[in-house]
């Protein structure tokens, strides 16, 4: 059987770097005003329409919010297992930047893991996969102990 | 701003019907000018809060309105503001009146939608945020929702049963509103043991999307007037504000706030500025409101509203809760018709029906739901991508 190619579900929103996952996220030269993503996130209006830079956001921020999604989303979202698993949703708060980032997060953690205010870093993670292709996409993970089984 | 009036209401019941929404934006206007005493030959100008599921003749609904009641030559627009559509097509309406352009207007919107989640057009589209939002992370509407709801755990000590509550109040309400599509009282039990959708939210706590219909007829005071009413519902404000930068509260469908590293977040957040608006253009504040309608998308939603329309302090909205405040028979009753809760969401019909239930309650026509001797109302409601609204009516 050939190997799958591993590729971003969507090109240009993250990378990874020595083995550390980052968003890609825009930034206002010459000012802390970021933007994610980059090139779909507005404006600042005392700034305007203008180029930003392309910088990699802080891979650890704290759970702003959490929830999960018992019923399987409708396309354009694919679900990664037949039948569908719950996935577990976060909104984390970045410090440096000061904006919350919406994201999956990592296999294990259910809604009864997490609290608000908790640690959580970037990793990067399958979406899905079809015949040839693993499809990857940023996932948040707590720096904690993993949860366990009897969860 | 100058008043208008608001001289007929009318709906068509909401529900999973199925049927043409054009049939039901006719009824309800049909019923409108009924209501009004005006004559169709007479409306001069037709503003329709258009809907994206229907194809072409739901992009057009004002012409196909128009049409459907039969073309006069009336003045027309169709108006797009996600759930904010109905108070656009108003406000747009407004604008044609006090410009002097027309003396009364129709205000009308409808839909029929499908079954389940609402979802985004379909197609491989990295460039749109909506898309983005369902194909990286599943972050359907109920996702949103719950984030909110589970921060007011945290911040402020909300419990499942407070949202819970929220749920069952409105079902009183409902109950008594042949409009309604869900006329079923529910108790604490009956929420507890409806399946999470998503944590902490179940399903009876988010709105369904119905069918169904709404229409104003308005028109200049001095038309109302020689009408012979002397005494009409008027609407004394309407809020369509954009957000604020940088707007740290997230919200669908954005994957992210926008940053506060630069500049520091406006005194208001978004949701906030929408009532402050409408507040300061009305002249009016939130002690001289009477009756609200509120977009509960969620029970826990309702709760984050009374805060931001200003009816108590952060935090304090449990209390109101459990005080029977927003209780019909309270001191501020919060979604005498039900709210979203009973009827599901209808997207551009929402917030001219909003507007429908304050006029009956105004006038002392809303029957056992009636909120004893309102005479100001206030309506709020949020959509995607930067939209909310607020209407504010008196007598």
């Amino acid at each position: 059987m050939a190997t799958k190619t591993t590729v971003p579900a969507v090109e240009g929103l993250f990378t990874v770097v020595d083995g550390h996952a980052h968003l890609i996220g825009g930034k206002i030269p010459g000012r802390e005003s970021y933007f994610f993503p980059k090139h779909l996130a507005g404006a600042d209006p005392a700034v305007g329409p203008t180029e930003l830079e392309e910088v990699r956001l802080s891979r650890r921020g704290t759970i702003w919010s959490f929830s999960n999604s018992e019923y399987p989303p409708p396309p354009p979202f694919v679900p990664r297992t037949d039948p569908y698993e719950p996935i577990t949703i976060a909104a984390v708060e970045l410090a440096t930047e000061k904006m919350v980032i919406l994201g999956q997060v990592a296999d294990g953690w259910t809604v009864h893991d997490l609290e608000v205010g908790m640690e959580v870093e970037l990793i990067v993670d399958t979406l899905y996969e079809d015949d040839e292709h693993v499809y990857t996409v940023w996932k948040w993970r707590p720096t904690g102990d993993a949860p366990s089984e009897e969860n | 701003m100058e008043d208008i009036a608001i001289l007929g209401v009318g709906m068509h019941p909401w529900g999973k019907w199925g049927r043409n929404f054009v049939e039901y934006g006719t009824k309800a206007a049909t019923d409108a000018l009924a209501d009004a005493e005006v004559d169709w030959r007479d409306v001069g100008f037709v503003s329709g809060a258009l809907t994206v599921r229907c194809g072409y003749p739901g992009y057009v609904a004002g012409s196909t309105f128009a049409n459907a009641l039969g073309f006069t030559g009336a003045q027309v627009a169709s108006s797009y503001a996600a759930c904010a559509s109905g108070a656009t097509a108003l406000n747009v309406a407004r604008g044609q009146i006090l410009s002097g352009a027309c003396d009364v207007a129709l205000v009308v919107g409808a839909d029929t939608t499908p079954k389940g989640f609402l979802a985004p057009n379909e197609g491989k589209r990295p460039d749109d945020t909506d898309w983005l939002r369902f194909h990286l992370v599943g972050a359907t509407n109920p996702v949103y929702f719950a984030l909110a709801a589970q921060r007011r755990m945290a911040l402020y000590g909300a419990t499942q049963e407070d949202f819970a509550a929220v749920k069952v109040k409105n079902s009183r309400h409902g109950v008594h509103n042949a409009n309604a599509r869900y006329t079923k009282e529910y108790d604490l039990d009956d929420i507890a043991n409806s399946p999470t959708v998503s944590h902490p939210l179940r399903l009876l706590e988010i709105c369904a999307t119905s069918d169904g219909g709404a229409a104003l007829v308005v028109s200049s005071m001095e038309f109302a007037r020689a009408h012979g009413v002397s005494d009409p519902v008027r609407v004394k404000g309407i809020s369509l504000v954009t957000p604020s930068y940088p707007d740290t509260m997230l919200d669908l469908p954005y994957l992210a706030t926008d940053s506060a590293a630069a500049v520091p977040p406006a005194e208001l957040t978004f949701k906030e500025s929408i009532g402050a608006r409408v507040y300061a253009e009305a002249g009016m504040g939130p002690d001289d409101v009477d009756v609200a309608e509120v977009y509960d998308l969620s029970s826990a939603l309702e709760l984050d509203w009374y805060e931001q329309l200003g009816f108590c302090p952060k935090g304090d909205a449990e209390k109101l809760l459990r005080d029977g405040v927003t209780a019909i028979g309270g001191r501020l009753p919060v979604n005498p018709s039900g709210g979203l809760g009973a009827f599901g969401e209808a997207v551009p019909a929402q917030a001219i029906a909003q507007v429908c239930e304050l006029t009956w309650q105004l006038r002392g026509q809303a029957g056992a739901r009636q909120v004893d001797g309102a005479r100001v109302g206030v309506t709020a409601n949020q959509g995607l991508f930067g939209h909310g609204s607020s209407v504010l009516v008196a007598r």
